[in-house]
């Protein structure tokens, strides 16, 4: 097909949809493979009707002030969170990050807008997984524990407040948090129902998993889609480059942007073991990063050697390999579960995993009408079944969508629509 | 002159960077103590695999050193400069500004093709530069992109490369940033034809040469995202290092 014939076919198929409105219109997603649906950006023409900008400043909180920080991580200074701010009184949002993410990236700014657009203050936290997190606000410096997680995100929350206290009027606070950051929200909000310092009105968990284990194996699972595993990951990735250099020939030019890639996509549909193992990258990628920190922030032994002291120009390259060939099961079994052992000899991994669900929490979930629950029917991370278990614990409280992947569909404007009214109280 | 004043740029960076670098063995202090790690590369990769991501960096010590020297550059003078251009300047005038920055620099997109005898770029890129500087007024505009003609980015790293010139160690030059043996060499033959063949000879005014280097300077970190320390990933340098490596294999490729 001519590429003009493309672009009109694409602009009706694309046109469709607005063309049938309705009164009210049905949820179209345009990805309905669940993997597209995550790695690939949502075309603009879906998009919430959310402002370009919103008044946003960033700031540092030292929850351990007196720690000594390792001079490889000489750049580390201060947790950095960001405040969405109106003039008037209003209701805080505190939105906790997903894996691997920042209280920047793109899917914590895009629900800072639309939050912003309804009224409301928005304090953005980083993920706990993420470095910044780990050498500067865990007290245990090892992730993934979401008690302990909780614990070190309310102790945030409370600095973060006092910093921003003088600036802004708060009438209220809610939480939310996406795919990790959905699964700790919960956790902080049990542990807030103890303490009471904010007393959240409502607290909305996006995409959450049902057991992070489970969950993070899946993803994990998913290098497997690199024919010969992570040692062949040189071919496969010259592979890629490959095909990015057919795409600029066949296309005339060559842009590493989301447009690019849509327009490269539609063109030469991937295929689906290539998604997978894009999402199984992408995810290794943030949890190594995780690993060596959490590693070189006890003293090292797991990836690290224990007793060396790594300067701001130590060669990295040999953790980098290692770390990128530890999975979170190898973590999981020979740093995570052996440091809380040390606390609990009684801890037993198939004891830990449980603590890691949210079924180790369902009663508190069940009788906490606060809590709320967005998801999508074809989530990645999840297992067979885990969905129908979210429906029965959250009763109407929860809204799955029929697609969107794992938060995908985060920044449409039906998903919007329902996080804004949920904290306006008005779901259903 | 442009040459000069770069040449002494560099040296003034290189000199700093040497300065700011004490003591840059690469490897971590052991002690009697230091116990090996529970898990090791020689256990998880087979014997003799050489990974892409060991790029050949016989300079790291050095290279550490300028990247660190590089993000203290942006820090206190690159980027204050870059954010005070953009206060100044309406969004409008710094995209016409990017334009006919390109505009001049298509000079080394076309001398590169030509070099490497891609005569359907070499077309596509004097198109461009004649449409741009007629219709896109002085190359204020860049009509030619919206009418199919797409930049063709060549320069003399790939023109080396296209005839065969690996890519030699890797370099972390001051304030230009990562490159490595081949692209530095690229860079200074490219800056030189610049300066002696391209648009500086043709207007042969020393003011005219400095202004535009400076603002080419600040438009192009603008238009550059990239921020030292800012992926969040403690190995940005092994990442950046073997990004670099393979998207100029691509840019060679094509």
């Amino acid at each position: 097909m001519r590429p003009w014939l493309t672009s009109i076919v694409l602009l009706l198929l694309l046109g469709l949809p607005a063309a049938t409105i309705a009164v009210d219109k049905p949820y179209f997603y345009p990805y309905v493979n669940p993997l597209e649906a995550t790695v690939m950006e949502l075309p603009s023409y879906y998009h919430a009707d959310i402002p370009e900008k919103a008044p946003t400043k960033t700031f540092k909180v030292y929850p351990f002030p007196e720690r000594e920080i390792p001079k490889v991580f000489w750049y580390e200074d201060g947790l950095v969170c960001s405040l969405t701010y109106q003039k008037k009184e209003a209701p805080l949002i505190f939105i906790v990050a997903g894996t691997g993410a920042r209280h920047n990236s793109p899917k914590m700014v895009n629900m800072q807008k639309a939050l912003y657009q309804a009224g409301y203050h928005v304090i953005s936290i980083t993920s706990p997984t993420h470095m910044n997190f780990i050498v500067n606000a865990s007290s245990t410096m090892t992730p993934g524990n979401l008690r302990e997680d909780a614990k070190d995100l309310y102790n945030v929350m409370q600095l973060a407040m006092a910093e921003v206290k003088d600036d802004i009027k708060v009438s209220g606070y809610h939480l939310t948090g996406y795919s990790l950051g959905g699964i700790q929200s919960a956790f902080v909000s049990m542990l807030d129902e103890e303490k009471k310092i904010f007393d959240f009105e409502r607290v909305l968990l996006i995409n959450p998993p049902v057991n992070l284990y489970t969950s993070v194996n899946i993803l994990d699972g998913m290098l497997d889609n690199i024919p010969g595993g992570i040692n062949n990951f040189d071919a496969w990735f010259d592979n890629v480059m490959k095909k990015l250099a057919e795409a600029e020939e066949k296309m005339g030019y060559l842009e590493l942007n989301g447009d690019y890639i849509y327009k490269a996509y539609k063109r030469f549909p991937p295929r689906e073991d290539f998604l997978a193992a894009l999402v199984g990258v992408s995810f290794r990628t943030d949890s190594s990063s995780m690993i060596f920190a959490s590693d070189v922030m006890k003293g090292g032994g797991f990836i690290t050697p224990k007793n060396v002291e790594m300067s701001n120009s130590t060669d990295l390259t040999p953790y980098y390999i290692v770390a990128n060939r530890t999975s979170f099961e190898d973590y999981f079994k020979g740093d995570f579960v052996p440091f809380f052992k040390k606390r609990d000899p009684s801890l037993t991994e198939e004891k830990m995993i449980k603590m890691l669900s949210l079924k180790s929490i369902e009663p508190y979930l069940k009788s906490a009408n606060k809590i709320g629950l967005m998801g999508n029917e074809d989530d990645i991370i999840l297992a067979p079944g885990e969905i129908g278990y979210l429906e029965q614990v959250f009763g109407n409280r929860a809204k799955i969508f029929p697609t969107g992947g794992h938060c995908g569909n985060m920044n449409h404007q039906d998903a919007v629509d329902f996080m804004v009214n949920f904290f306006a109280g008005q779901e259903g | 002159m442009t040459l000069a004043r770069k040449s002494k740029m560099i040296t003034f960076g290189l000199l700093l960077s040497i300065a700011l670098l004490s003591g840059c063995s690469t490897l971590p202090k052991t002690g009697p103590d230091t116990v090996p790690a529970q898990r090791q590369q020689a256990d998880l990769v087979p014997d003799g695999t050489i990974l892409d991501v060991e790029v050949y960096d016989p300079m790291e010590g050095f290279n550490r050193g300028a990247y660190r020297f590089n993000h203290y550059f942006d820090k206190f003078l690159y980027l204050p400069i870059v954010k005070g251009y953009q206060f100044i300047m309406p969004d409008y005038i710094e995209d016409r500004v990017s334009s006919f920055v390109d505009n001049v620099y298509e000079f080394n997109n076309f001398t590169n093709s030509l070099f490497q005898l891609k005569f359907k770029k070499t077309g596509i890129t004097l198109s461009r530069f004649v449409v741009n500087t007629t219709i896109g007024i002085a190359g204020l505009w860049d009509p030619a992109t919206h009418w199919g003609l797409h930049r063709q980015s060549e320069d003399f790293g790939q023109t080396l490369g296209h005839y065969g010139v690996g890519h030699g160690p890797f370099i972390v030059l001051p304030i230009f940033g990562p490159s490595n043996l081949r692209d530095t060499t690229g860079l200074a033959v490219d800056t030189v034809a610049f300066s002696v063949a391209g648009p500086p000879a043709w207007v042969d005014d020393d003011t005219t040469t400095m202004v535009f280097t400076g603002v080419a300077a600040i438009d192009k970190r603008k238009r550059t995202p990239f921020r030292y320390y800012g992926s969040g990933s403690p190995f940005e340098y092994e990442q950046i290092r073997l990004l670099y490596t393979k998207k100029r294999e691509l840019d060679i490729a094509d």
